[in-house]
C-alpha cells in the first residue's frame, strides 16, 4: 500500500489553527475593552477613551502594562506548579476551539475546505473533558502558590466549576436526544435544515447559560475570585503576565461559551432562510461565518451585561441553585425530552 | 416613632410566591433597566477637551495685579496675610529704590510674595482685605504637581503678564 502525505491539507489545516488560535486571541483582547465600555456605559461613564480613537489601544497598553511588571515567584512556593499552572489554564481555554464549526465549507480550486479543525464524532464531549481539565489550572495555581487564602479559593473554584459541569453535561444530554449525534457540525448542519434547538430546549438553554456563566467564573457567580469581600482569589500570589494569563483565559472561555451558545442552540453559522437566497457556496459560507460571529458577539455582551446588573451569590447560594435547582431541573428537562422522543418515534 | 417625612413606606416581608422565587423575572427587569443605562447620556465631562462651567462667583487661583503703566499695585501691607484664616500668604517688603519708579507703583513694594495653595482654602478674605486692588482670585484652579514645592506660588507664577509688553518679552 502507498503511503502519501497530503501536504495541501496539512498546510490547510495548520492555516485553520492559527487563524482560529488568532481570531479567539484577539477576541479576547477587545472582549477586555468591550468588558470595560459596557461596564462604563451601563453606569453611564464613557469608558477608556485615551488611548487611540475610542481607547482601541486600551487592550495593547494593559498588556504592556502587565508584561512590565514585576514578576514574583513566592519563596516557599512551588516554581514548576506555580508557572503550570497559568499556562494550563490559557492551554486548556485555547484548546476548546478545535472542535468548533467555523463555517460551512468553502471551495477554493477543486479542494473543499472545511471550516473545522476537527469534526469528530465526540466534539461537546471534547469540549466538556478539556473545560473540566481547566479546573487544574486552578487548582495548580492555588496550591503552588503556598498560601493559605490561595488554597482556599481554589478549593472554592474548583468546587464550583465541578458542581455547574453537571448539570451543563445534563442539559446537553436532553439536546443530544434530539439531535442524535455529538458531532457539533451535525448538530449545525441539522439546525440548518430544521429550527433551532433553543426553540426545542429553552429550559435545556437557560441551565446551559447559567452553567456557562459559572464555569467562566463569570459574575453572579464569580467567587474563585471575589475581589471585593475575599482579597482575591486563586491568582492572589500571581503577578505580571501569569496573572495575565489567568485573567485572559477567562475571557477565552468567556468566547468559546458564546461561540459554542450560539452553535448548540442558535443554528451556529446557519441562519434562517440561508439556503433560499439562491447564493454560491463560497459567499453563503462568508456570510455564515459573519452570522456566527453575530451571534458569537451578541453572547459576550450578555455575559457583559449579566456581570454589571447582578450581584454575587453566596457561596451557599450557589451551592445550593447548583445542586438542588439546576440538578433536579436539568433531569426533569431530560425526562420530558426522552418522553418526547420516544412519543414521537413509536406513538402509544 | 413619628416619622420625619411622609414618605416612609413599611418594608414588605411577606414570604416571596413562586413568581418571586424563580428570581428570573426581576433579573430581567433588572436588565431591562441596565440596558436602558446604556443609552443614557455620559455624566462625564471629557476633562482637558471640556471643562465643567464655573459659577460667576467662582474663586480660583490668585494672580497679583499691576497697574494700566504695569507697575506692580502691591506695596506688601500684610494686610492679606493678616486676612488669611489659612495662613498661607508670607511676604517680605523691600523699599523702592530711584530709578525704579516705572517697576513699582509704591515706595514700598513686595520683594518676596509667596502663597501655599496647599495651605489655601480660597475664601477670598485677602482680594477683600487688599487695599490697593492687588489681589485677585482667578477662574482657574492649580495644576496638580509631584512636589510639594510646586504648590508654592512666588511672584513669577501670580503676577499677569505685563499690559505694554509682547507676549515674549513677559515671558523673560
Amino acid at each position: 500500500m502507498e503511503f502519501t502525505i497530503d501536504w495541501y491539507f496539512l498546510i490547510e489545516k495548520l492555516l485553520l489553527i492559527s487563524a482560529v488560535l488568532g481570531v479567539s486571541l484577539a477576541v479576547a483582547m477587545y472582549s477586555t475593552w468591550g468588558e470595560r465600555k459596557v461596564a462604563a456605559w451601563i453606569q453611564d461613564r464613557r469608558g477608556p477613551n485615551r488611548a487611540g480613537i475610542f481607547g482601541l489601544l486600551q487592550p495593547l497598553a494593559d498588556g504592556g502594562k502587565l508584561f512590565f511588571k514585576e514578576e514574583i515567584i513566592p519563596s516557599h512556593a512551588n516554581r514548576f506548579l506555580f508557572v503550570l499552572g497559568p499556562s494550563l489554564a490559557m492551554l486548556t481555554a485555547c484548546l476548546t476551539s478545535a472542535v468548533i464549526p467555523w463555517g460551512d465549507t468553502l471551495t477554493i480550486g477543486d479542494r473543499i475546505v472545511s471550516l473545522q479543525i476537527a469534526d469528530i464524532n465526540i466534539g461537546v464531549l471534547w469540549i466538556m473533558a478539556v473545560v473540566g481539565m481547566g479546573v487544574y489550572g486552578i487548582m495548580i495555581g492555588g496550591w503552588a502558590s503556598n498560601n493559605k487564602f490561595s488554597l482556599l479559593a481554589a478549593c472554592r473554584g474548583a468546587s464550583q466549576v465541578i458542581s455547574y459541569e453537571l448539570p451543563m453535561g445534563l442539559a446537553l444530554i436532553a439536546l443530544f436526544m434530539l439531535s442524535g449525534s455529538l458531532s457539533l457540525k451535525d448538530i449545525v448542519e441539522q439546525q440548518r435544515e430544521g429550527v433551532w434547538y433553543i426553540l426545542l430546549q429553552p429550559i435545556g438553554f437557560l441551565i446551559f447559560l447559567i452553567c456557562a456563566f459559572a464555569e467562566c467564573n463569570r459574575t453572579p457567580f464569580d467567587l474563585p475570585e471575589a475581589e471585593n469581600e475575599l482579597n482575591g482569589g486563586y491568582h492572589l500570589e500571581y503577578s505580571s503576565m501569569k496573572l495575565g494569563f489567568y485573567l485572559f483565559a477567562e475571557y477565552i472561555n468567556m468566547f468559546i461559551s458564546s461561540v459554542l451558545m450560539a452553535t448548540l442552540y442558535f443554528g451556529g453559522y446557519a441562519f434562517p432562510y440561508m439556503d433560499s437566497l439562491g447564493l454560491d457556496g463560497n459567499t453563503l459560507t462568508i456570510l455564515g461565518i459573519v452570522a456566527l460571529f453575530l451571534k458569537t458577539f451578541f453572547f459576550i455582551f450578555v455575559f457583559m451585561w449579566v456581570r454589571w446588573t447582578i450581584p454575587r451569590f453566596r457561596y451557599d447560594q450557589l451551592m445550593k441553585l447548583g445542586w438542588k435547582i439546576l440538578i433536579p431541573l436539568a433531569l426533569l428537562n431530560m425526562l420530558i425530552t426522552g418522553a418526547v422522543v420516544l412519543f414521537r418515534q413509536y406513538g402509544i | 416613632m413619628q416619622s420625619l417625612t411622609n414618605r416612609a413606606t413599611p418594608v414588605d416581608r411577606r414570604p416571596m410566591n413562586l413568581w418571586e422565587k424563580l428570581y428570573l423575572p426581576a433579573i430581567f427587569k433588572g436588565m431591562a433597566i441596565t440596558l436602558g443605562h446604556i443609552f443614557k447620556k455620559k455624566a462625564t465631562v471629557n476633562y482637558p477637551e471640556e471643562t465643567r462651567p464655573f459659577s460667576p462667583v467662582f474663586r480660583g487661583l490668585h494672580i497679583l495685579n499691576r497697574d494700566e503703566e504695569g507697575r506692580e499695585r502691591c506695596t506688601a501691607c500684610g494686610l492679606c496675610a493678616v486676612a488669611c484664616p489659612a495662613e498661607a500668604i508670607t511676604m517680605e517688603a523691600a523699599e523702592r529704590l530711584p530709578g525704579e519708579e516705572h517697576l513699582y507703583r509704591e515706595e514700598k513694594y513686595a520683594a518676596r510674595y509667596e502663597i501655599n495653595m496647599l495651605r489655601c482654602i480660597f475664601c477670598g478674605f485677602c482680594e477683600e482685605a487688599c487695599p490697593k486692588q492687588a489681589v485677585y482670585m482667578s477662574e482657574t484652579f492649580a495644576p496638580s504637581n509631584y512636589q510639594r514645592q510646586g504648590f508654592i506660588y512666588g511672584k513669577d507664577d501670580l503676577l499677569i503678564a505685563h499690559p505694554q509688553k509682547s507676549i515674549t518679552e513677559n515671558k523673560k
